[in-house]
């Protein structure tokens, strides 16, 4: 769940409601709690502070290959967002990381709810398989998820080819799945999903199993359906967790970066699969163009905390109560 | 009943359907990195381990950077663990057991910052290392991947601290212990498995992390597994790729992730339910 580990969105736990907490309020020696902060606080400053502050002074500034050569930066307002947001390449960057991003995200967790839902309706054995499938998936480290999917969709071996060709598609005999952009982004949404929806499922699974047997023991002597059932208890208790894990997705889904850079190597067409964090990286590492890259990723970061709004609120209520 | 009863199974069915769709790649990964590389050319591919054989694991490990990877990867991710939990474990100290100015400021900050891509960042922090001379350094992408990993364990943390009453404490004292030997024979063992996850959520963090480290080690010398990885197949793409050995790798690097993650997962549900309980 941190900010700079390349998976988006593994965190090690479903979320659901924590047990209330005990705090006690006493006065204390005044001094202690701010010494205790002392250390994490100077990790956080030097690790992002700084670097949030460069790229706020960076991106008003000129800061191109002269600077890289010694020459003093100058000093230029707004001149390199005008720049940039007056470019076509970005806008095109920019529609592209968010339909990818809304699609992926319901998808996810449409696909979770199914699968929270059919947990419920199985025999214990079943789920009890469920859940360790989810959990393999959940763990699995992302460069490896990767180059998993990149051997199952290899153009000459892979299996999925071969059981495509089985079955009567003859036309998928050597495939090249990642060298054009839909089909490139249909297996990046399918590394996405695949690893994202162990945490929703498990996460409304968790939920799921709080609602109560008398209630809808109560419903079944009253005549209700399962539709009716799942219509008028289940997914009304799940909500809450519901809108929550879409969130997330949304905001983990926008940031998509290591996917896309380790399915460009085998030989995608580069300018029509980057996403934002791509092109930033394109933009600074690759064309030492800081000033710009530093523009386009303030705006990614003051997107994130706007999106995050909700769910950090969701949380600060947890913390108070 | 009966039409209930042909319905669960007939959902048991969709179940295991489901959990083998989802088990699959894990499950190719490995059987492929047990299969000789010759076999994996072959059409059909075999759905079982025929003539299983251990030789593309041992190509790996002694290929030559693979062993300068892992040193990597062990002095970065322990560094890391041992900073963060220390760092993080006052800061949840701070935050659960006093009220203090600046202390909203601080929650709210420490919940922000969990959610900032890396992606937002990295441009910044690769200029930063490289104008201090930090650039391929294990101190370096350990600050970084600390500051990375630190608010949410702070988070985490906080609710492990807060479920201990103070007043377990404030009885110990009573008895005669001063704070230090209070919190040492009292609190501190109550935390052990609090500590715990939060130790594999920060190493599982660390040793899987691609992108930071991405543009913070840029010399192959100086690579974690994860950069190796990507390097190690780019190598092979040329010579038709060897699936087998690069299957091999990507489970070498799998396996320790996969059984920590099950191990601390289990501690953590448990946890969930008892909280469910509560709640």
């Amino acid at each position: 769940m941190t900010s700079t580990t390349a998976q988006p969105g593994r965190p090690l736990a479903p979320v659901v409601p924590p047990p209330d907490a005990v705090v006690h309020r006493r006065p204390r020696r005044p001094l202690t709690p701010y010494l205790l902060l002392v250390p994490a606080v100077g990790v956080l400053l030097l690790g992002l502070g700084y670097p949030v502050y460069w790229q706020v002074l960076t991106s008003l500034q000129e800061y191109g290959l002269a600077q890289q050569f010694g020459q003093p930066p100058t000093f230029i307002g707004l001149d390199n967002y005008a720049r940039l947001f007056t470019d076509e390449r970005l806008w095109a960057v920019v529609a592209r990381s968010i339909a990818f991003c809304l699609v992926n995200a319901f998808v996810t967790v449409a696909v979770g709810l199914g699968m929270a839902l059919l947990m419920r309706a199985v025999p214990t054995i079943v789920r009890v398989t469920l859940q360790v499938t989810l959990l393999l998936a959940w763990a699995m480290p992302m460069v490896a998820a990767v180059t998993v999917f990149r051997w199952l969709f290899d153009y000459r071996t892979g299996v999925v080819n071969w059981l495509l060709v089985r079955i009567g598609f003859e036309g998928y005999a050597g495939y090249a799945w990642l060298s054009q952009p839909l089909t490139f982004f249909l297996v990046a949404s399918l590394i996405i999903i695949w690893m994202s929806v162990p945490f929703v499922a498990l996460s409304l699974y968790a939920r799921l199993l709080q609602v109560p047997d008398e209630i809808l023991e109560a419903a079944r002597l009253d005549g209700a359906g399962s539709g009716q059932i799942l219509r008028s208890i289940l997914l009304p208790m799940v909500k809450p967790v519901l809108s929550i894990v879409l969130l997330l997705q949304i905001i983990w889904d926008l940031r998509v970066f290591a996917q896309i850079r380790l399915l460009q190597d085998a030989g995608a067409p580069v300018a029509q699969t980057n996403l934002l964090g791509n092109f930033i990286f394109e933009l600074g590492i690759g064309r030492q163009d800081f000033a710009g890259a530093a523009a386009v990723s303030i705006f990614v970061l003051l997107l994130t905390v706007l999106l995050s709004w909700p769910y950090v609120r969701s949380l600060v209520k947890e913390d108070a109560a | 009943m009966s039409g209930r009863r042909s319905a669960r199974m007939a959902y048991g069915a969709l179940g295991l359907a489901v959990a083998a769709l989802w088990a699959f790649p894990v499950y190719w990964m490995v059987l492929s990195a047990v299969t000789p590389d010759a076999r994996l050319r072959q059409i059909p591919p075999s759905f079982l381990p025929t003539n299983a054989t251990w030789s593309n694991i041992t190509s790996v490990v002694t290929s030559s950077n693979f062993g300068n990877a892992l040193r990597m990867s062990l002095s970065v991710t322990l560094v890391t663990v041992v900073v963060v939990l220390a760092f993080a474990f006052l800061g949840a100290l701070a935050i659960s057991r006093f009220r203090f100015r600046g202390r909203r400021s601080f929650v709210l900050a420490v919940l922000f910052i969990q959610m900032l891509p890396a992606e937002g960042l990295f441009i910044a922090q690769y200029k930063m290392l490289s104008s201090v001379g930090l650039l391929n350094s294990v101190v370096g992408l350990t600050v970084l991947y600390a500051a990375a990993i630190i608010p949410f364990t702070v988070w985490m943390l906080r609710g492990f601290v807060a479920g201990i009453p103070a007043d377990l404490e404030e009885a110990a004292m009573v008895d005669g212990l001063s704070r230090t030997q209070a919190f040492l024979r009292i609190t501190f063992p109550l935390l052990a498995p609090g500590l715990v996850a939060s130790g594999v959520y920060a190493f599982l963090q660390a040793w899987n992390e691609f992108t930071v480290a991405l543009v913070a080690l840029p010399a192959e010398s100086a690579q974690t597994l994860p950069l190796w990885l990507r390097t190690f197949l780019a190598a092979s793409v040329n010579r038709g790729v060897n699936w087998a050995e690069v299957m091999a790798a990507s489970t070498l690097i799998a396996i320790p992730v996969i059984v920590f993650f099950l191990l601390v997962q289990q501690r953590m549900a448990s946890g969930l339910v008892s909280g469910a309980v509560k709640g």
